[in-house]
């Protein structure tokens, strides 16, 4: 049983180093900011079940953060990543700090409308360029060994990061905190009763993510010399939900699935124009209706479920049903 | 400067006649689909695009529009309620969300690549042009019709809601729909029409906007998260704060543009942290 997952891990990542030697590299490095993006959302959707429609707002100002950073005297592109990862933690918690006033459709309306400040911040304020956004942000040298301005040193660099990125996740969804969250999503009120601090563990979620999200936005900056006014808008907040819904929501690499074929699916359409849109509406429409679960979800569901029920007493399992009824 | 002032508060209660007018229908959506209708926007945007097109392609007048337009987004809404949102009712909220966000995607797009994002100016009827000097200020006619015609419009459907037997029917299913089943009414054809009825009023909101605003494919997702502010704000437990909420933060928006330009666009979100900080269920809101 622990052998599939560890064959799996292996042939991935033999794929990830071999990856940039067939397929063009700067289109690799952009699906896997979009995958270290859609993972930060799915530790707060997927595992808490926190629906934020405005995650455009921490991958935006992760990308103007670590822009600001590369174009002043400092330009580490490292330094810089992490401060758009600051940039994304800390608006992660002033508007996660908001948002968990309110639950369910509420919350996901409030991160909206929040993103949609950041955004009109970002339009109008001096530093930011307005329309234009900030362009011409050079990738600069890594620890001034690496020149990043190469595609396949900069894919590299992106898949260390996204890597030690996922592995986070990972780390935090096995730990006692990610079975908080878990539990937060299937029965907050049980979660209270059993002496949780839920709004705290919602925060440190929405700061993880916020943070995550910010890097992810960083990653992009460096790779393609622009932070643009679209990455905190909040079609990019649509965009993400889509691919971890589409990948699977609550699965680990469901996300990256998803941001793969998002991703593929707009660049080799691009030439049908606006039609791209209207076939990832019909796709996200058709996700929802069909395979709510993304489709590593569907893949691993199955298994998974079957092995639960035969690890479980069936006293746990009856529990379990009555629990759900309401 | 008062005039400026003047002005600005017609604007704002211009622009609050479409909050109160979409955020009605969002209200109304949500208390008896639970579904979050992102598509709302969307709709809105079809009926101003479809006033322009029925006066572009069959010469249809602005007054002919009021009520074709409506009809056929409504029709529309029906199909999308019958095809789609009837899967959803036993679902959690954000699954509505995400489908009707697929729907405001592909209706959104399908007009930007036959229309261009560009601003399609269309005029007022002849009926309504020309304006009253009310000696503080000028108030175009057009503008003093949007502001009595949505008024009026929001008073009628509150009347329905609140003092008719229809209404009744509505009010009983957001309650407890198997019982009003079980009374022998056909609780899944409300439903369809409820959404229908929802949608024809966003699209008439934008048939009325068609005039006032430039009509573009954007409009929709350019009003669509004002109109989520203003439901938190409000909270969606009563039609009647619904609408009081739409027209005062558009009366709020005006004058912020008056004292403080900048400050416009971002003035309904800091209301809406200070009444989540302060009353979280919103204003009207039921806990």
């Amino acid at each position: 049983m622990r052998l599939a997952p560890a064959a799996v891990a292996v042939v991935a990542a033999a794929a990830l180093v071999a990856a940039p030697f067939w397929i063009y590299p700067v289109f690799l490095t952009q699906v896997l900011c979009f995958a270290l993006f859609a993972s930060a959302f799915n530790l707060l959707f997927g595992y808490a079940g926190l629906l934020s429609f405005g995650h455009a707002a921490f991958f935006g100002s992760g990308a103007y953060a670590t822009a600001l950073v590369m174009k002043s005297a400092y330009a580490s592109p490292l330094l810089a990543i992490l401060a758009g990862g600051g940039a994304g933690a800390l608006l992660g918690a002033l508007i996660g700090g908001f948002a968990i006033r309110r639950q369910g459709v509420y919350l996901a309306m409030i991160t909206l409308a929040f993103a949609e400040v950041v955004y009109f911040v970002a339009l109008q304020s001096p530093f930011t360029g307005g329309e234009d956004g900030l362009q011409g942000v050079p990738s600069g040298t890594l620890l001034g060994l690496v020149d990043l301005e190469d595609p396949v040193a900069m894919y590299f660099f992106t898949l260390a990061v996204y890597l030690g990125g996922l592995a986070m996740i990972w780390r935090a969804v096995r730990s006692p905190f990610g079975h908080v969250l878990r539990a937060i999503r299937e029965n907050e009120p049980r979660a209270v009763s059993l002496g949780y601090a839920v709004q705290r563990y919602k925060l440190l979620a929405f700061v993880l993510s916020g943070g995550l999200s910010g890097i992810a936005g960083g990653l992009k900056t460096v790779a393609f010399h622009f932070a643009a006014l679209s990455d905190v808008y909040w079609q990019t907040s649509g965009d993400v939900i889509l691919m971890t819904l589409l990948g699977g929501a609550g699965t680990l690499a469901g996300p990256t699935v998803g941001a793969l074929l998002v991703i593929t699916i707009s660049d080799s359409l691009a030439f049908i124009g606006e039609w791209v849109k209207f076939i990832l509406g019909a796709v996200f429409i058709a996700c929802i209706l069909l395979f709510r679960r993304g489709i590593v979800g569907e893949l691993v569901m199955p298994r998974l479920v079957r092995s639960k029920r035969s690890a479980r007493p069936s006293g746990a399992r009856r529990f379990e049903q009555t629990d759900s009824v309401r | 400067m008062s005039d400026l002032l003047a002005s600005q508060i017609l604007i704002g209660l211009i622009n609050g006649s479409f909050y109160a007018l979409l955020s009605l229908g969002m209200a109304i959506i949500f208390g008896l689909l639970n579904v979050i209708n992102f598509a709302h926007g969307a709709f809105y945007m079809m009926g101003a695009f479809l006033a322009w097109i029925l006066l572009q392609r069959f010469g249809l007048a602005y007054w002919a529009a009021l009520v074709v337009s409506p009809i056929l987004a409504g029709a529309l809404g029906i199909l999308v309620e019958r095809a789609l949102l009837k899967r959803l009712y036993q679902l959690d909220h954000i699954y509505g969300w995400l489908v009707t966000f697929g729907l405001a995607m592909m209706i959104e797009s399908a007009f930007r690549y036959f229309y261009g994002v560009s601003g399609k100016p269309y005029a007022p009827p002849p009926a309504l042009r020309g304006g009253f000097e009310l000696g503080f200020m000028f108030l175009p006619t057009y503008r003093g019709w949007v502001i009595v015609a949505s008024a009026v419009l929001c008073l009628a459907v509150w009347g329905v809601i609140d003092r008719t037997k229809l209404g009744a029917y509505l009010r009983a299913m957001v309650e407890n729909p198997e019982l009003v089943q079980a009374f022998g009414v056909n609780v899944p054809r409300m439903l369809t029409l409820t959404y229908g009825l929802s949608v024809g009023l966003a699209a008439l909101a934008g048939v009325l906007a068609a005039p006032i605003y430039q009509v573009t494919p954007l409009m929709g997702s350019q009003i669509i998260v004002v109109v989520f502010a203003v439901v938190v704000i409000g909270g969606l437990g009563s039609i009647f704060g619904t609408v009081v909420t739409g027209f005062g933060l558009g009366l709020v928006e005006g004058l912020t543009k008056a004292v403080y330009p900048q400050g416009a666009n971002l003035v309904i979100f800091v209301v809406m942290a200070i009444v989540l900080l302060t009353t979280p269920a919103g204003l009207f809101g039921k806990r």
